[in-house]
């Protein structure tokens, strides 16, 4: 709120013209009735008529101008939080984001977000608006007659003991409708997201079962926080209607003694009927603070979050990077809860220009091991160094500069193929793209569709096999020239053929570049020149596929499985 | 050159991302209002009960100011206290009415409302569930997820208040402009006559504010659509260090929807203060001709002041109409864009005649199939391929080949663009959808875990197994070992970024989901391919076991995986191009050949070396 104080003020302004010049209207009224008419004094309707006029163009301009402002700060301040939500989002680590689903990120950016602008936009229409007119016609009632304006010293501590019994208990009502929102939203983000295997295994009933049970709970609740505010509003009404049988009652009685006339009776009844005004507009202020502090409470929730991975104080850029990369006893463990750490005392060391391959069972840490190197996680134990200078004292922007990486999941972009590949480097040229995607084998498939590089994908890339969407990411992290590249398992989806085309395309493409390549075939790993194999965790062997062959039980059954036995022969042949 | 095609790439980049948003169009409002109220009917009777509260408290209403108007006339020096008592009795019991009238409305509309939206959430997520995969291809995640929360919670406003009010400030308005006609005509007149300038500004506001809000909510849309979209990609967001970009393309998104809603708002909120000016200038009317009546005598001081006091409140309903009125319109907005998902035809749907798929033998026949997804560019030919029951069929094939394709079809997520399918002898299009797919076990490429426990995430393969068969089902595919090494075995709940489960590892839930299936007809595509070998070679016992007496179709690319298969097809770009066995291809040094031997290939040059 604090960057728009010029508007809120301006907004301030505008309400307390609005208000007097409200105040003012009956006020002139009441001089064309009590002196005009009695006085049959025509000149004096006609003055009067006319300033009224001047007053009603004054409280429309000011209404005009309240409402703008009220209007621009409450989208504003909802635009600016959609706004930190999103930015916060893009710097929380993959450890911080998983504590929330996709859904319940979406259902903060959106219901919580609308709860806090519908918040603000009502305060700035109302705020200032209620103290006033409730003081003003406070004031009038006293002027009027000091006796009745007692029955206000009874309505009002009652109105205000009801209004904050009701803003204390609503929030948590409020936090429920959320929670069951959040939850409504994550199962239809997993349906939607999930589509294919839902409808692979059939069990499309089944999840409506479930989306209806999330979905009952929800009306249930929703109708709970309105039934729980429905009592609150005609109470309120009926307070005040309360003090109009009293004021008409006392009133009568004084009149009836003669020290009080008819018409000082109705003034008074109409500035209890402004203060209901005033009153009723706090007893809808309830349901908009207690939504708007559960919502805003659930919306800092995310913004407060500290990513777990940032950049230190004082960290240095890294210049000119040479792509040595040197793991020094790391160790990692996702959750200390498990029983052991995905990756314990794991020594390597990548010269520049080097390839190193990693190699190891399903589990044994090697996409966690590569994640490392760019920072997706910080090590527990020991170091992990690039050039010699400790990752976590290097600033993110320049260590992610110097690494590429092509994850094991592919993800793709809305967008066309031309931006995806150089999504690294958006101002690259044609020559760059083009480039990558015949260094990634990917040139020849883009050029066959009918708009080739500006051919665009769907929201998930569907349209394209999986193969071809790994070989789109390879050439999305070639394009940056990368002095580190790692490779995570990203030719699994690709043929045989196809990828040993890429790896000689690669190692031209690559000369002078440290690689690290994940993968799981033994054709994959040859040409590198060191493998690793990964065992629970550990380094249990490396060396080169010779030294291996021979040394390490191991790495021979996995050779075994895929390349000996019934092949051996024809290899030779 | 470069910077042409740079525009044209970011344009076409923002038509990517707002497929479905169509807005400005202008839409038949009545009928979306219609099948609004349908969704009223089930509640008739509670809405009946509303309403006759609605009636009720209005009639109150009017009746109290009468009876104030009755005691003030009584407020005079020696006047008759006990009928001021009496009357002062009545009024309580019309303001007590009047409370028990205006709660038990707000208690049931409460109800009916969000019945109301629950029937709707049910039946976008119905339809959701119904419509091909062909509809999710096209429209974003987040751009689906803001019809359930943008235009629903636009729907909701409307109903949360809108129906009430309406009757409420309709009935005042005509009880009220009788008592004022029979007051002083002359009056009422004048009050009535700015009614018809105030009608032309709502309705011409009105208009303007349901285009402004559909654009809203299209723009809505498109915010979720990349929310959602960076949110899933957010690593890879980092990794190439377009954090600044994103959030430059978001904010032009953000500041774009902000600005086009401060503008709809602002048309909407900016009626109100407009026909308060006439309600003002009303007073002054009425105290202007008022007065002039009054030095004419024709009028008395009291019956200005009534007027003065009903006009004020003859205001407020038709100022709760306009705002009524144009909110409606935002909630129409809304409820139009969910309208447009219930009214999308699925194209792959049941035929009306279509019969259950039971008990069958596994046999599978693709005669002269052609597919293409996108118009123009096919992706299969004419391709035929017959399956015998019990036969395992290998799919070999270069990427992008349409392997996943054949897949599929086979599942029927999409239907055949020429040719047929046939399992048993049946045309895939004459049986249910539902009862075909339960004799497939498909584990796919793309491994998808939902935010459950592992043991759900396995049980999704057959509902109504027991723990114990979720186990088995584990451990035959060699997910046991790792499972129970997670700190709460298989009751750890799985985030749905899964992050902490290796890609390998997801697989191995999934093909565990298959072998609890049981089903008859079993396709693996890729289903290993983030497996190490060894564990693969562990599992391939399984699924060899499982394979036994079903027809399995599979895809790999290491192609020691398939060397046994009773058929091998080669499939390239979109037909079949040799078939036979391992050894019958080997022997005949086709594409086969060539790709079984590229994998040796560097193997021999290494240990040339």
């Amino acid at each position: 709120m604090r960057p728009y104080r010029a508007q809120v003020l301006l907004n301030w302004l505008f309400m307390a013209c609005l208000v007097s010049a409200d105040l003012g209207i009956p006020r002139m009224l009441q001089r064309v009735i009590d002196e005009g008419i009695r006085a049959g004094d025509g000149r004096l309707i006609l003055r009067s008529s006319i300033v009224m006029v001047g007053l009603i163009l004054v409280s429309a301009a000011s209404t005009v101008g309240a409402t703008t402002m009220a209007v621009r700060v409450s989208q504003s301040v909802g635009a600016d939080l959609r706004r930190s939500l999103f930015s916060r989002a893009l710097s929380l680590s993959a450890s911080n984001l998983d504590k929330w689903s996709t859904g319940q990120l979406i259902t903060r950016s959106t219901s919580d977000v609308q709860q806090v602008t519908q918040f603000v936009f009502f305060t700035g229409r109302m705020f200032l608006r209620v103290p006033l007119v409730a003081v003003g016609s406070m004031t009038m009632m006293a002027l009027t007659d000091w006796r009745l304006s007692a029955v206000m010293l009874f309505i009002l501590p009652a109105s205000l003991a009801i209004f904050f019994w009701y803003a204390g208990r609503a929030q948590p009502f409020f936090l429920g409708v959320q929670r069951g929102l959040d939850r409504l939203n994550t199962i239809f983000q997993e349906n939607v997201a999930g589509a294919r295997v839902v409808k692979a295994f059939v069990r499309a009933s089944r999840e409506e079962e479930r989306f209806d049970g999330v979905n009952a709970e929800l009306t249930e609740r929703s109708v709970r926080v309105g039934r729980f505010l429905a009592v609150l509003m005609p109470m309120l009404t009926f307070l005040v209607n309360l003090g109009i049988v009293a004021v008409i009652g006392g009133g009568g009685y004084l009149a009836a003694r003669g020290r009080l006339s008819a018409g000082e009776i109705v003034a008074f009844i109409n500035y209890l009927l402004w203060m209901l005004m005033a009153l009723s507009h706090l007893g809808s202020m309830v349901s908009f603070i207690s939504a708007s502090d559960a919502s805003a409470e659930r919306i800092f929730e995310v913004i407060d979050e500290e990513p777990a991975v940032v950049d230190a104080d004082g960290a240095a850029r890294l210049s000119e990077p040479e792509g040595r990369v040197t793991l020094d006893k790391a160790s990692f463990a996702y959750d200390s809860r498990e029983h052991e750490p995905v990756l314990r005392d794991i020594d390597l060391d990548v010269e520049p220009g080097q390839t190193v391959a990693i190699l190891g069972t399903t589990g044994s840490g090697k996409s966690t091991l590569v994640g490392l190197i760019p920072r997706q996680y910080d090590v527990q134990g020991g170091v992990v160094a690039v050039d010699g200078h400790d990752v976590r004292g290097l600033t993110l922007e320049s260590l992610r500069l110097a690494i590429a990486t092509v994850p094991q999941d592919t993800v793709l972009f809305s967008g066309t193929i031309r931006d995806n590949i150089r999504f690294g480097k958006p101002d690259a040229g044609d020559d760059e793209v083009i480039a990558a995607a015949q260094a990634a084998q990917a040139h020849g498939f883009v050029s066959a569709l009918p708009d080739g590089y500006d051919s665009v994908l769907g929201q998930r890339g569907v349209n394209l096999s999986g193969g071809q969407r790994q070989r789109l990411a390879i050439a999305r992290a070639l394009l940056v020239k990368p002095s580190v590249l790692i490779l995570d398992d990203s030719t699994s989806a690709v043929d045989v053929e196809t990828e040993t085309a890429l790896q000689d395309a690669l190692a031209e493409y690559c000369a002078g570049r440290s690689t690290v390549l994940v993968a799981q075939r033994v054709s994959s790993v040859l040409g590198a020149d060191r493998i690793i194999v990964l065992e629970r965790g550990r380094v249990a062997a490396s060396g080169t596929h010779r030294e291996l062959l021979e040394t390490c039980a191991a790495y021979r059954e996995i050779y075994d499985t895929q390349l000996g036995g019934a092949s051996g022969a024809e290899v030779r042949a | 050159m470069s910077k042409a095609s740079d525009a044209m790439g970011r344009d076409q980049m923002h038509k990517g991302m707002s497929v479905g948003a169509q807005t400005g169009k202008p839409r038949d409002a009545g009928r979306t209002f219609s099948r609004l109220l349908g969704y009223l009917r089930p509640y008739r009777l509670r809405i009946a009960l509303v309403l006759a509260l609605v009636v009720a408290g209005t009639a109150m209403a009017l009746l109290g100011p009468y009876l104030v108007g009755r005691a003030i006339d009584l407020c005079a020096p020696g006047a008759d206290l006990a009928g001021l008592w009496r009357i002062c009795g009545l009024l309580l019991g019309v303001y007590a009415a009047y409370w028990l009238a205006e709660y038990g409305q707000s208690y049931y509309i409460v109800e009916v409302t969000q019945r109301v939206l629950r029937a709707l959430r049910r039946d976008l997520f119905k339809r959701l569930q119904g419509l091909s995969l062909r509809y999710f291809d096209q429209k974003g995640t987040g751009e689906l997820m803001s019809r359930l929360t943008n235009d629903l919670d636009a729907v909701n406003r409307v109903l949360s208040q809108g129906v009430v009010q309406l009757l409420a400030s309709a009935l005042a308005l005509t009880g009220m402009l009788v008592v004022m006609l029979l007051l002083n005509p002359w009056l009422g007149l004048a009050t009535v006559a700015v009614m018809p300038v105030m009608l032309y500004f709502t309705l011409r506001t009105g208009r303007k504010t349901r285009s402004g809000f559909r654009e809203v909510q299209g723009k809505l849309g498109r915010l979720n659509a990349m929310t959602e979209e960076t949110i899933g990609g957010v690593r890879v967001a980092q990794a190439f260090r377009r954090e600044r970009s994103l959030m430059d393309e978001f904010d032009r998104t953000n500041v774009a929807a902000r600005d086009t809603t401060i503008r709809a708002q602002l048309t909407m909120t900016l009626l109100r203060p407009m026909l308060y000016v006439f309600s003002n200038l009303n007073q002054v009317a009425i105290a202007g001709i008022g007065g002039a009546l009054a030095l004419r005598g024709m009028v008395s001081v009291g019956v200005i002041a009534t007027f003065v006091l009903y006009a004020r409140r003859f205001f407020d309903p038709l100022l709760t109409l306009a705002d009524l009125y144009t909110s409606i319109q935002s909630a129409l907005a809304g409820a139009e864009r969910v309208f447009d998902v219930l009214d999308e035809a699925p194209d792959v749907a049941d035929a009306p005649d279509a019969e259950e798929l039971r008990g069958i033998r596994g046999h599978v026949a693709f005669e002269r199939v052609g597919f293409s997804y996108v118009p123009g560019s096919p992706v299969l030919q004419d391709l035929s391929l017959e399956a015998h029951p019990g036969q395992v069929v290998a799919l070999v094939g270069p990427t992008g080949a349409g392997k996943t394709t054949v897949v599929n079809l086979l599942s029927r997520f999409y239907d055949v663009g020429s040719g047929r399918i046939l399992v048993d002898g049946r045309d895939l299009r004459s049986v249910r959808q539902d009862s075909l797919r339960r004799q497939l076990g498909i584990v796919l490429q793309e491994t998808f875990l939902f935010a459950d426990t592992v043991m759900e995430n396995i049980r999704y393969g057959r509902l109504g197994a027991s723990d114990d068969e979720c186990v088995a089902a584990a451990r035959m595919a060699n997910a046991d070992q790792f499972i129970e090494r997670l700190p709460d075995g298989y009751r750890t709940a799985l985030s749905e970024r899964a992050g902490t489960l290796s890609q390998g590892q997801r697989q191995l839930i999934a093909i565990a989901r298959a072998v609890l299936a049981d089903p008859r007809i079993l396709i693996l595509d890729e289903a290993t391919s983030s497996v190490d070998t060894r564990t693969e070679a562990h599992i391939q016992e399984a699924l060899l076991k499982l394979m036994r007496g079903r027809t399995s179709f599979v895809i790999a690319h290491r192609l020691s995986t398939i060397r046994n298969a009773d058929q091998l097809l080669v499939i390239d770009g979109g037909c079949i191009v040799e078939r036979g066995t391992h050894d019958s291809l080997l022997a005949g040094g086709g594409l086969y050949h060539r790709l079984y031997m590229s994998q040796f290939a560097r193997v021999a040059a290494a240990h040339g070396k």
